[in-house]
């Protein structure tokens, strides 16, 4: 008698082009994957997937719009990169990014119809360092108190949106809103400038040009960059090489926290232009999809964020001319992740089917 | 000088794009806040576009919107696209409907329950759900044994203090000792949030649930417990059998075929609607026997008397929860007042939240 055995062993070669090239298959597959699904919904798969992943961005308009919901993606992505290269499992970013604009948004509402060039800087970097308070909770807990960061910075999302709930219910709400839950209209002083007439994109995208090449910087050319991938790959030779484990699990945490704070800074002095209840349609955890997407790569993450803003837009159009349900941009961001930890398991681990005898395995 | 250039150039490119991708049939566009599946509010829009559809007039929608920048962004692209007349259909919308009219002055804009009509393209348009709440007062005050209305809130607009006004009234005039209990969810559309907010108004005595919210969990809720409820936006009878009194429907249908065949005629005018029983933008579905003919008859007497003017749902004395009167004697609340109104009636517990 013979049995299939299934054995998996872990490669020990993997090649770097084979590495940076799997998003791209996890792309097609899903692709692929999705045609498949309008197939099943009874659409013409051509037809749907060009209106899915062409047609939001054949105009000047989609391409600009594209760019706007990238930006805080590209953001986020960029913070959550330091963390998880070494290691660090925030999953908190939204709350980093709610509490950044809360405090930006606070700033903004004390310089209510007031003009100067300095209040728009103001306000950034009262963002980054709320979102560098919120993000350094877990992280102090984690290096003092050995607390779990994934469950700490999680719980924290929701902590911060019952503060933000709070303050655009109560003390912050509009006077003129009829009790709606928002404050004013920021002033045109606090208002990102807009790049182009009658385009929604603002200068936030230089924020986040600027952290890709500052994080490329530090991650590859600095000795904390150094630091942080030792860690990622072993904490036990981070350690016997006396890296201070505590200092640098407090730096990632708040970097991500200020570039997660930046991403809802950008938000609410950019398109929305006040603070409300929805100041980011889950931004932070879309983030974790692009970080990963784009390998943890400074320019991977700028390709990925355009990648995943993609399939919102395309959610919108292709509802707005085939009635394809919304939530099919979820779908195709949740394909995304699963194609690309499916390659990734194969590209790092072989399958081989062998076949033994009874006796051969008791031996 | 080169900047400029490039300004000017990509605005032409801009124009020329969104100029050719107009045109063609003649399109209405529609913005949900919600699902088209809630069963509620959003349906019932849905309802008054398939009317539209019906109409031999081509439509398309957008569901789960969200306020803020995707709203705008949504609006646009169907300004864009050809949309030739859009329905933004939740409050929030409010401001991003007005900026992207500013831009598209040949499309017509309505906007549903808002008060900004900053360009001449835009309409708003609502309907006296307070009207049906009298109706929902009256039975529930007659019906109560606990005299405790639980109450599930979304926002705390005027729109909805409304609401919560005028049932508290009119289960007041049946019943004096009535005491409303507010949940506020802070949602329009969160099942979850919905039947725990109906949940925790039993545990604290409510033998009757409403809600000022989209979707059916409050009454599957109340069916569960065996209490009474009563339906929001559209007929929910089918989800609480045992349970659901009456429903207040919102019926936008005829409104919808008219204006998008204004717009279509070039007739279409700016203007603010405000339709009721009346009109039948605002109806109730039918009475629960379960009431007791009596009081059917006493809800549909009612109902009559609210659709012809000889009720009205804030006739005085109405007084705050501090007792300071907000309207005298033998007079009616008028429609400044109602729009605007952002205290609660003696009788509710509890502060607008703030």
């Amino acid at each position: 008698m013979e049995d299939l055995l299934i054995r998996i062993e872990k490669r020990n070669d993997v090649p770097t082009t084979l590495y940076f090239f799997t998003p791209f298959i996890a792309i097609i597959l899903t692709i692929i994957g999705g045609g498949i699904i309008f197939y099943a919904l009874g659409f013409n798969p051509v037809e749907a997937l060009k209106f899915y992943f062409i047609t939001p961005i054949s105009n000047l308009y989609g391409l600009s719009e594209l760019l706007l919901k990238a930006t805080p993606l590209c953001l986020i992505a960029i913070g959550l990169s330091f963390c998880f290269k070494s290691n660090n499992w925030n999953i908190g970013a939204e709350g980093q990014l709610t509490f950044g604009a809360i405090v930006g948004g606070g700033v903004a509402l004390l310089f209510y119809n007031q003009d100067g060039f300095y209040i728009l800087p103001l306000i950034i970097i009262a963002g980054a360092i709320g979102g560098m308070i919120f993000a350094l909770i877990p992280a102090i807990l984690k290096t003092y108190f050995n607390t779990n960061e994934i469950l700490v910075s999680l719980m924290l999302v929701y902590v911060s949106k019952l503060i933000l709930d709070y303050l655009v219910v109560g003390p912050w709400s509009n006077p003129e809103g009829f009790n709606f839950p928002e404050t004013r209209q920021f002033s045109d002083s606090s208002r990102m400038p807009l790049l182009f007439e009658g385009l929604r994109i603002h200068a936030g995208i230089f924020i986040a040009l600027a952290a890709v090449l500052v994080s490329w910087f530090v991650l590859y050319k600095t000795y904390l960059g150094f630091q942080i991938k030792v860690s990622g790959l072993s904490l036990k030779t981070a350690k016997y090489a006396g890296f201070k484990g505590k200092t640098m699990i407090l730096i990632v945490f708040m970097i991500s926290g200020a570039c997660a704070g930046l991403a809802g800074v950008g938000e609410i002095t950019g398109p929305i232009g006040q603070l409300h209840r929805m100041i980011s349609p889950d931004y932070g955890f879309t983030a974790i999809i692009v970080a990963f997407l784009g390998r943890l790569n400074p320019f991977g993450i700028i390709f990925a964020s355009l990648v995943v803003s993609l399939t919102y837009l395309g959610a919108e159009t292709a509802q707005i001319f085939l009635q394809i349900p919304q939530y099919t941009g979820q779908v195709f961001q949740g394909m995304i992740l699963f194609f690309l930890l499916a390659s990734d398991y194969l590209l790092f681990f072989k399958i081989k089917f062998q076949n033994f005898s009874k006796n051969e395995l008791r031996h | 000088m080169y900047k400029n250039f490039l300004r000017y150039l990509i605005s032409a490119i801009f124009l020329i794009t969104f100029s050719i991708s107009a045109k063609a049939d003649f399109k209405v566009g529609f913005v949900y806040i919600g699902p088209t599946g809630d069963h509620g509010w959003t349906y019932q829009h849905d309802e008054g576009r398939k009317a539209v559809e019906a109409a031999g007039i081509k439509t398309t929608y957008v569901e789960s919107v969200k306020y803020g920048a995707d709203a705008e962004r949504v609006i646009r692209q169907l300004a864009q696209s050809g949309h030739d007349l859009i329905f933004t259909t939740s409050f929030g919308y409010m401001d991003a409907t007005n900026k992207v009219a500013k831009d598209f002055p040949n499309v017509k804009f309505e906007h549903a329950t808002g008060y900004k009509r900053e360009h001449s393209n835009v309409s708003t348009y609502s309907a006296r759900f307070y009207q049906g709440r009298t109706i929902l007062g009256h039975i529930a005050g007659k019906l109560t044994k606990t005299n405790t209305i639980g109450y599930i809130a979304s926002f705390p607009i005027p729109e909805v203090i409304r609401g919560i006004n005028a049932m508290t009234l009119a289960a007041q005039k049946v019943n004096p000792n009535i005491k409303t209990k507010i949940v506020w969810v802070f949602s329009w559309y969160d099942p979850g949030k919905e039947a725990e907010a109906a949940q925790a108004l039993i545990d604290q005595g409510a033998d009757i649930i409403m809600q000022h919210t989209d979707s059916t969990a409050p009454v599957q809720t109340a069916e569960k417990a065996g209490i009474w409820s009563f339906g929001q936006a559209s007929d929910m009878q089918r989800f609480a059998p045992k349970s659901i009194l009456t429903s207040i429907i919102d019926d936008w249908a005829p409104y919808y075929v008219e204006r998008a065949i204004a717009a279509r005629d070039g007739t279409w005018s700016q203007q603010d609607t405000w339709h009721g029983l009346k009109e039948g933008m605002v109806a109730m579905s039918p009475y629960n026997k379960g009431m007791g003919a009596d009081l059917v008859k006493e809800a549909e007497q009612l109902q009559k008397d609210l659709a012809s003017g000889k009720i009205h749902s804030f006739t005085g004395p109405i007084y705050d929860q501090k007792g300071n009167i907000l309207v005298a004697e033998g007079k009616v609340a008028d429609d400044g007042m109602l729009l605007g109104m952002n205290v609660y009636v003696k009788g509710v517990e509890g502060d607008i939240p703030k």
